[in-house]
């Protein structure tokens, strides 16, 4: 339906943002993740693809170290963003995930208000100095959700009140909040009908102009319509990596041939 | 009686094997042949054959007492009863005099005829307990003209009921029979029997209800006919004696309740939040594999221990730290005896530690994990996301889980009987002994005062309102926690 | 559709860009987490202090119970006044009561001291006061019992009175006897002299489990063992009653109820009963079966009825859970090869969740085992558990105490031997119930199925 518009964009001199280097992920005694290089680019969509267990959702939470929260995930390797190692004994991950911000598959609203669902990470970081400050910041982050006109007038409204699709924009503002450096978003459509989907996916292209965006995605039409660079993982293994067209049109490695056909997935 | 119950029984016995039998017999031998198994007509048989015979013996047992008495009561004239005396003690004397006739000739000290033959001679009483019947006042002879109504009434009612029981047990038995066979579907008829009596069993909660409230209702209404109903709900005092002018108002040892609830859930629930807390967000499978069930032991240890506790151990400890004067802990002199309120209080917190804990426990896992991956993405630390996100949205069940525990509290008796005292008093201080309501319970319905002065039937007002008190605290916490639990589903 | 502003941020953000270098806020944020921690483990360790402090007193005031001070003694039987006629008829042996022991005890105090070789002040009446007061009664019982025995010196144990154990133990000094009427120091000393001596010493009671109670006056004849027998009798009777009961109920409200008003009301009904407190059965009991339906009083047959109604909603409860473990498909199984229903829940769903309902019976009866307060109100206490019951009939309808019921009375009497047994009785009551919810537990691991 749509192009990539973005094919011939600037994309391939935006600088390195995430830059991952033999990473492996055990959970227990199975090899979950093996061997995965990559270069996430700054101010661009990247989509990770790949048939149901394959390893993009647990990549992704490698990223903002979601990982810690499971006490049988084991990481090795190296992750830097802008250069920094994220896995570096004196990382806080508390400060880590204030930069790099995540949106889940299901929205999930905190059982708060709109405002103080999108105000928690503002608040607990300290990012605004009085009620004025917070205001702005509340009303840019939901502007930025593209959610602003809709929600407006009722912002002490509970945040579980709404439709699914202004969820999920819910969610992404309040990520957003926080002003991260790198959006990661973990199949943030599958939860959502078409229209939805299309009001997310809209954001999503706006959204790269100010952060670079990870987005795990099991549809590939999704990926191509969205994202510049795709990375295709399979069974664990980071297979292909690159510009989306070109993944898609002249795939180099068989696996991804036979997924995009549709002949593994 | 015991003759018909065997009778009822040898019935139906005789009942299982001849249609059993009847039924194999219709199906020319082959069990195959029948709707259900041959047991089943046995069964079909016992039931029918005992059922019935057992509903009309147990209706006529109830009954029958009933009427005798009513009509045994008429015959007394108003003249008869005695100043200070109530019928009702001269149908129980009648009934005595009965009782004791009737097991004077079943013994053989007195012969049948002798004993209708009796008139109200001189010294009824004392010839009447060298044959080893023991009544309690003289008999007049209205007492005894009734109480020989009495035993002519029984008689002729046992011996009704013998015959109608056993006639309904053999009509039964035949009719069963005759509508054995192949075709009957006895083991339907079976199962609807079976269902019956599990119905029975599932009202038996209902009924339950309904006599704690009746067992309690009746009295209480008596009670309020001898004592005004707002000097109990609004009077001040507490103060029952026995020349019959007590105060009997219940705002004393419902301040007592409260207060030493209150202490209780001042313990209780800070400790027991924090635990859950701990134990279901921080700690490891081992620590939560040691910590809950020791936790839990805590909730197994009987009242009692914990009254004992209260009285033997805490109370004098608070007595060395309050009280004493110069040979205490703090040099105060503020605590004399052992029991008080913040004795009992204590270990009432002690002993609710661990339902609070598992209560929150099992409400804090309910948050779905969505939420605290939410918060964690955002880069909240753990206490954070505990602090802002879980607990909030856990509130309206612990919120619940503390009403339920202020409901326990309230009800806890054996605590309170021996740590917080006797003394009914509204005050501030909770190093002083004051009384509840449970204590009182039982203190007015185990002394010697009769049965139905005031002073006991009060008892009965009181635990109404006790059961009216936890039985709403009850319904609010049910009803918050389902009321916010939807948010999730 | 949306409204992007200047993407250039209009707030400063006074985060620093390092990620390897903790902020302050950070800093201060993790602090907190750490205190938040601490005061989570301090709730835990207040709540296994307060265990341990439990734990601790029980088994150090209650230990005591278990020892009694015995004094070993050769009473001469002399027959002209035991049996003056000197035929051993029983029916004159009888005749003399016990009063008419007391001068043999006092005889064979004045036979010690001489051969023993003693010097005291002492009456020979002071001297047989430091026997309990039982002491004669249980020598006329051994006389009755053998009668050839008059006319013999024979050795016999006697109990000692609570003072003089209370010496032994530590409870009663001189100085605390100072105004005691029933002791003396000089009988203290006598004392010291017979522990020297050998005949005077503490040991292992076996009457304080096996025996019945004893009245004020004789706290160091106190046993628990006839109120046993009447745990044990309401034990059964809720067994025999609530199980059948509660697990027919439990049945029918899970597999054969409809949800209608009716269904809901029944379980609205079964949880608040799980919630009221336990002296309004107590009431109830009171009410019902001893004024309405004129059962006698204290017997451990109401006892057990008051805590049958009790136990049932825990028994309900912890059923419906086993019948709801048990999966779907067992029951559709059976219902495929053509069984009804009754059949496939009796034949097949019951039998599988047999092990958690024996298992949630156990803690039932646990629970009811330690109930005091509605055994107030229906008698079984200020009653003195005397004599055991002689059989099924009479340990049901006879009245009889309960043991923590006993344990509430000895509390009661607020002295401090009977203290001592009340903590006694504590250890003996939490053994049983220890080992009860140890059965269950065992069973609930040997048999639970994880499906």
């Amino acid at each position: 339906m749509k192009d990539n518009r973005y094919s011939e964009s600037d994309v391939t001199t935006q600088p390195v943002k995430i830059a991952a280097r033999n990473v492996q992920v055990y959970y227990g005694d199975s090899h979950a993740i093996r061997d995965v290089d990559i270069d996430i680019a700054d101010k661009t969509v990247t989509a990770f693809i790949g048939p149901s267990g394959c390893g993009k959702s647990t990549f992704l939470r490698c990223i903002n170290r979601m990982n810690d929260t499971i006490d049988a995930a084991r990481v090795t390797g190296d992750i830097r963003i802008d250069g920094e190692d994220i896995y570096d004994k004196r990382v806080d991950p508390v400060q880590l995930r204030a930069k790099v911000g995540m949106v889940f598959q299901k929205p999930n609203p905190f059982p708060k208000s709109i405002y103080d669902n999108v105000a928690y990470g503002p608040r607990i970081h300290g990012l605004a100095r009085n009620k004025a400050d917070l205001d702005d910041i509340v009303e840019q982050a939901l502007r930025r959700g593209a959610i602003w006109n809709e929600v407006k007038d009722r912002l002490h409204a509970p945040g579980t009140g709404l439709s699914g699709g202004q969820q999920q924009r819910l969610c992404i503002a309040r990520a957003v909040a926080t002003e991260p450096e790198v959006l990661l978003m973990d199949e943030p459509c599958s939860a959502l009908d078409p229209i939805a989907t299309a009001q997310v996916e809209e954001l999503i292209d706006e959204l790269r102009q100010n952060y670079s965006v990870v987005i795990v995605t099991h549809s590939m039409q999704q990926a191509a319509r969205v994202s510049q660079k795709t990375a295709f993982f399979h069974l664990g293994n980071l297979v292909e990596f690159g510009d989306t067209d070109d993944i898609f049109t002249r795939p180099q490695d068989p696996r991804t041939e036979s997924y995009i056909t549709g002949r593994i997935g | 009686m015991l003759p018909l119950v065997i009778l009822i029984a040898a019935l139906a016995l005789g009942g299982y094997f001849l249609a059993r039998r009847r039924a194999l017999a219709s199906a020319q031998g082959d069990s195959r042949n029948l709707h259900s198994l041959p047991s089943y007509y046995g069964y079909n048989a016992v039931m029918s054959v005992a059922v019935p015979a057992l509903l009309v013996l147990g209706l006529w047992l109830l009954v029958q007492p009933m009427l005798v008495q009513s009509s045994v009561v008429d015959m007394i004239p108003a003249e008869a009863v005695p100043e200070g005396s109530s019928v009702n003690l001269i149908m129980s004397d009648v009934r005595r005099l009965a009782d004791g006739l009737d097991a004077a000739v079943s013994a053989g000290a007195l012969s049948a005829g002798d004993a209708t033959d009796l008139s109200a001679a001189d010294d009824l009483r004392a010839w009447l307990a060298e044959r080893g019947v023991a009544i309690g006042a003289e008999i007049s002879p209205e007492v005894l003209a009734a109480a020989q109504a009495y035993r002519e009434m029984t008689a002729t009612g046992n011996f009704w009921r013998n015959i109608v029981v056993a006639l309904i047990a053999m009509i039964a038995l035949f009719l069963v029979l005759r509508e054995t066979d192949a075709e009957f579907r006895a083991r339907n008829r079976v199962e609807g029997g079976i269902k019956a009596l599990l119905i029975l069993a599932a009202s038996l909660a209902i009924l339950t209800t309904v006599g704690i409230v009746l067992s309690m209702l009746f009295e209480t209404i008596n009670f309020f006919n001898l004592h005004p109903w707002t000097d109990f709900f609004f009077g001040s005092s507490w103060a029952p004696n026995f020349r019959g002018d007590s105060d009997l108002s219940i705002l004393p040892l419902l301040w007592g309740t409260l207060y030493i609830s209150l202490i209780a859930l001042l313990v209780a629930v800070p400790i027991g939040l924090f635990a859950a807390i701990y134990l279901s967000e921080y700690a490891g499978p081992k620590v939560r594999a040691t910590a809950k069930p020791l936790l839990e032991i805590l909730a197994g240890i009987p009242t009692i221990v914990y009254g004992l506790f209260a009285l033997l151990t805490v109370g004098p400890f608070l007595v060395k730290v309050f009280g004493r004067g110069d040979a205490g802990l703090l040099g105060v002199d503020w605590m004399s005896g052992a029991t008080s309120v913040l004795t009992a209080g204590l270990v009432m917190g002690i002993m609710l530690i661990p339902f609070v804990s598992s209560l929150s426990d099992d409400i804090i896992n309910a948050v779905p994990q969505s939420l605290r991956d939410g918060s964690f993405g955002l880069g909240a630390t753990q206490s954070e996301t505990i602090r802002q996100v879980v607990i909030p949205a856990a509130l309206p069940g612990i919120v619940g889980a503390v009403l339920l525990a202020a409901s326990r509290a309230i009800g806890e008796t054996m605590i309170v009987v021996l740590g917080a005292g006797a003394i009914a008093r509204i005050s501030g201080n909770p190093l002083e002994a004051m009384t509840t309501i449970t204590t009182r319970i039982v203190s007015q319905l185990t002394g010697d005062s009769d049965f139905a002065s005031p002073e006991t039937l009060v008892a009965f007002a009181l635990g109404l309102t006790l059961f009216v008190l936890t039985l709403g605290l009850n319904v609010l916490a049910l009803y918050i926690v389902r009321k916010y639990r939807e948010q999730y589903e | 559709m949306s409204d992007i502003p200047n993407p250039a941020a209009p707030f400063a953000d006074p985060r620093g860009a390092s990620l390897l270098v903790q902020d302050g806020r950070t800093k201060r944020r993790n602090a907190a987490e750490g205190r938040f921690k601490l005061y989570g483990i301090i709730a835990i360790v207040i709540g296994l202090l307060m265990l341990l402090t439990l734990l601790f007193t029980i088994i150090s005031r209650g230990t005591g119970a278990f020892q009694q001070t015995y004094v070993t003694l050769s009473v001469p039987l002399l027959e002209d006044k035991l049996d003056k006629n000197g035929n051993r008829d029983l029916e004159d042996i009888k005749k003399v009561s016990t009063f008419g022991y007391s001068p043999l005890l006092k005889a064979a105090f004045e036979n010690k001291v001489e051969a023993a070789g003693i010097e005291t002040d002492l009456k020979s009446k002071d001297m047989a006061d430091i026997l309990s007061k039982d002491a004669a009664a249980q020598l006329r019982d051994h006389v009755l019992a053998n009668p050839e025995l008059i006319g013999t010196a024979a050795e016999f144990e006697f109990l000692t009175n609570s003072r003089v154990d209370g010496y032994l133990k530590g409870r009663v000094t001189r100085e605390s006897i100072a105004n005691d009427k029933n002791i003396s120091a000089e009988q203290l000393d006598f004392v010291d002299v017979l522990i020297a001596d050998g005949s005077l010493e503490k040991r292992f009671n076996l009457d304080f489990i096996t025996g019945a109670d004893a009245s004020d006056a004789r706290p160091e004849a106190a046993g628990m063992g006839v109120s046993m027998i009447g745990s044990f009798a309401m034990m059964l009777v809720v067994l025999v009653l609530a199980l059948p009961i509660g697990v027919a109920a439990s049945i029918y409200l899970e597999e054969f109820a409809p949800k209608n008003w009716i269904t809901d009301i029944i379980e609205v009904n079964i949880s608040n009963l799980a919630a009221v407190p336990s002296i309004v059965f107590g009431i109830l009991g009171l009410a019902v079966f001893i004024n309405y339906m004129h059962l006698p009083n204290s017997a451990p047959l109401v006892g057990g009825l008051v805590l049958t109604l009790m136990t049932l909603p825990t028994i309900i409860i912890s059923t419906r859970a086993s019948l709801k473990s048990v999966p779907p498909s067992i029951r559709d199984a059976a219902l495929g090869v053509g069984a009804s229903k009754m059949q496939s829940v009796f034949h097949h769903v019951l039998p599988l969740a047999a092990p958690g309902i024996l298992t949630g019976t156990i803690i039932g009866l646990a629970q009811a085992l330690g109930e005091t307060a509605p055994l107030l109100l229906i008698g079984m206490v200020g009653f003195i558990a005397s004599n055991p019951p002689e059989n099924i009939a009479e340990g049901l309808m006879s009245p009889n105490s309960a043991m923590p019921a006993q344990i509430y009375e000895w509390a009661k009497r607020a002295d401090p031997a009977f203290y001592e047994r009340a903590w006694g009785g504590i250890i003996i009551l939490l053994v049983f119930l220890i080992s009860m919810n140890a059965i269950a537990v065992l069973l609930r691991r040997r048999f639970e199925r994880r499906w």
